[in-house]
């Protein structure tokens, strides 16, 4: 009993072997095979059968001759990913698979952020690309991706980096004199563009001075410039304080041509200040000490 | 007469347990074992726990897309979670797969999903699965051959006003 069980186990086993490798045995299929790029299908035996390349990317269908080579043209087969292949034919089907790989780069894909920015900021500005081929499929072989920062003054910043899973990301520095940058990634002959706006940080230093003007007080602020001395954008609001005897006067001024001026009341020991944002100018205090 | 009553009370708990367990059994048969790799090395964006769970939810539900879109050959079926070049390559296929009269089935199996890039700006997130799946293959709905393979994708999802879609999709050689 434990003898015939054995040879019936054998017996499946050795069927089972021999039509796994029946299923492959007459089916010569490339292991891999480049985005668009003609290649050929070797069948065996006799007779017509129908042929299935599979996959979630592409399909395609064909009548052949079995024992004839299959040859499929350039671009039949263009998106990249794991095809199985089964051939179907009058008394038998036979299956496989191979993979289809990206061609050469050929398109970039560059995301760059943020597209405005204030001047000198250390890592201020990130790139990514994403490498293509012709057919939209990612490239997953390593690529150098340059990548270059060029403003309007200063060399510009440059940094080479090699691709993973088809994408390479960088940080630049923004520049310190405020103006349109180009941001440009470079794989081989294939770039892509953006601008980045760099514009003016927060007021560095600020003041202000103080005269008579009849009854009362004109007040005037120097030009407001960042730390790396451009000038503020106009339309930055300037506040001006008054404090006088228990009393308190406070004016917005939006810079104007670089400088906010305005008029307060003049009241003997009023103490005047001023700011922007979060910087504090100079203090001044009227009249009698 | 009243004990038999007695013993199907016994029983029912027992019956109630084992009806919820058979359902949990088979609905656990068609959801795919999911790994995830630890994503403490993501870069250059540090991903946060609740990212990470919306983008691998998100991800496996394109697969159930997907599945659908192309055993029905329903492009409407992608819409929820492809944009881009994925959707468009998908929707092509599908568009073949009609005019030749094929359907192809989807069942994942096994995911193993490794999340390898979170950009810097939080715009693109990439992750690489090792994926164990069947295809079967239907002709005019007769079917052909069932293959069970095993493949590396590479995804690329990106966010939309309420989830992650994926925007590549593509296998390459393991």
């Amino acid at each position: 009993m434990k003898s015939k069980l054995t040879f019936l186990l054998g017996l499946i086993w050795v069927a089972g072997t021999h039509l796994a490798g029946a299923q492959t045995s007459g089916l010569r299929l490339p292991k891999t095979v480049q985005a668009g790029t003609p290649f050929s299908i070797q069948s065996a035996g006799s007779g017509k059968a129908v042929l299935y390349i599979v996959g979630p990317a592409q399909v395609l269908r064909r009548d052949v001759q079995l024992g004839e080579t299959i040859s499929l043209a350039a671009g039949d087969l263009h998106n990249a990913g794991h095809y199985t292949v089964i051939l179907v034919g009058g008394s038998s089907t036979e299956d496989g698979a191979f993979d289809v790989t990206a061609a050469q780069p050929a398109a970039l894909s560059l995301i760059a952020k943020p597209s405005r920015l204030p001047v000198d900021l250390h890592g201020g500005i990130s790139g990514v690309a994403y490498i293509f081929d012709t057919f939209q499929n990612l490239v997953l072989q390593p690529s150098h991706v340059s990548f270059q920062l060029a403003g309007v003054a200063g060399a510009p910043q440059t940094r080479t980096v090699l691709t993973q899973n088809g994408v390479a990301w960088t940080k630049m520095n923004s520049a310190s004199k405020e103006g349109a940058a180009q941001f440009v990634a470079r794989v081989g002959n294939i770039a892509d563009t953006r601008v980045i706006q760099q514009v003016p940080g927060d007021p560095c230093s600020l003041r202000m001075n103080v005269r008579a003007s009849g009854q009362r007080l004109a007040i005037e602020t120097e030009p407001v410039r960042d730390c790396s001395g451009n000038a503020v954008p106009d339309g930055t609001i300037v506040t001006f304080t008054e404090i006088y005897n228990g009393g308190e006067a406070t004016v917005d001024v939006p810079l104007k041509r670089g400088v906010a001026r305005t008029e307060m009341p003049a009241y003997e020991g009023a103490t005047i200040s001023v700011a922007t944002g979060v910087v504090m100018g100079n203090e001044v205090r009227w009249g009698k000490e | 007469m009243k004990q038999t009553a007695v013993r199907r009370a016994i029983w029912r708990p027992f019956l109630l347990a084992g009806s919820v367990l058979a359902t949990l059994l088979v609905w656990g048969s068609d959801q795919a074992a999911v790994r995830v790799e630890p994503t403490d090395s993501v870069g250059p964006r540090t991903l946060e726990k609740q990212t990470e769970t919306a983008v691998i939810r998100d991800y496996l539900q394109a697969w159930n897309s997907l599945s659908g879109a192309l055993d029905q050959n329903r492009v409407d079926l992608l819409n929820r979670d492809f944009v881009g070049t994925a959707k468009e390559k998908l929707v092509e296929t599908i568009r073949e797969q009609a005019k030749l009269g094929i359907q192809t089935r989807y069942q994942d199996g096994k995911h193993d999903i490794q999340v390898v890039f979170y950009s810097p700006e939080g715009l693109s997130i990439q992750l690489v699965d090792t994926v164990e799946y069947d295809m079967q293959l239907l002709d005019h709905e007769k079917p052909l051959r069932t293959q069970h393979i095993r493949a590396r994708y590479v995804a690329v999802l990106t966010p939309t006003e309420v989830q992650w879609k994926v925007r590549v999709f593509q296998a390459e050689p393991e």
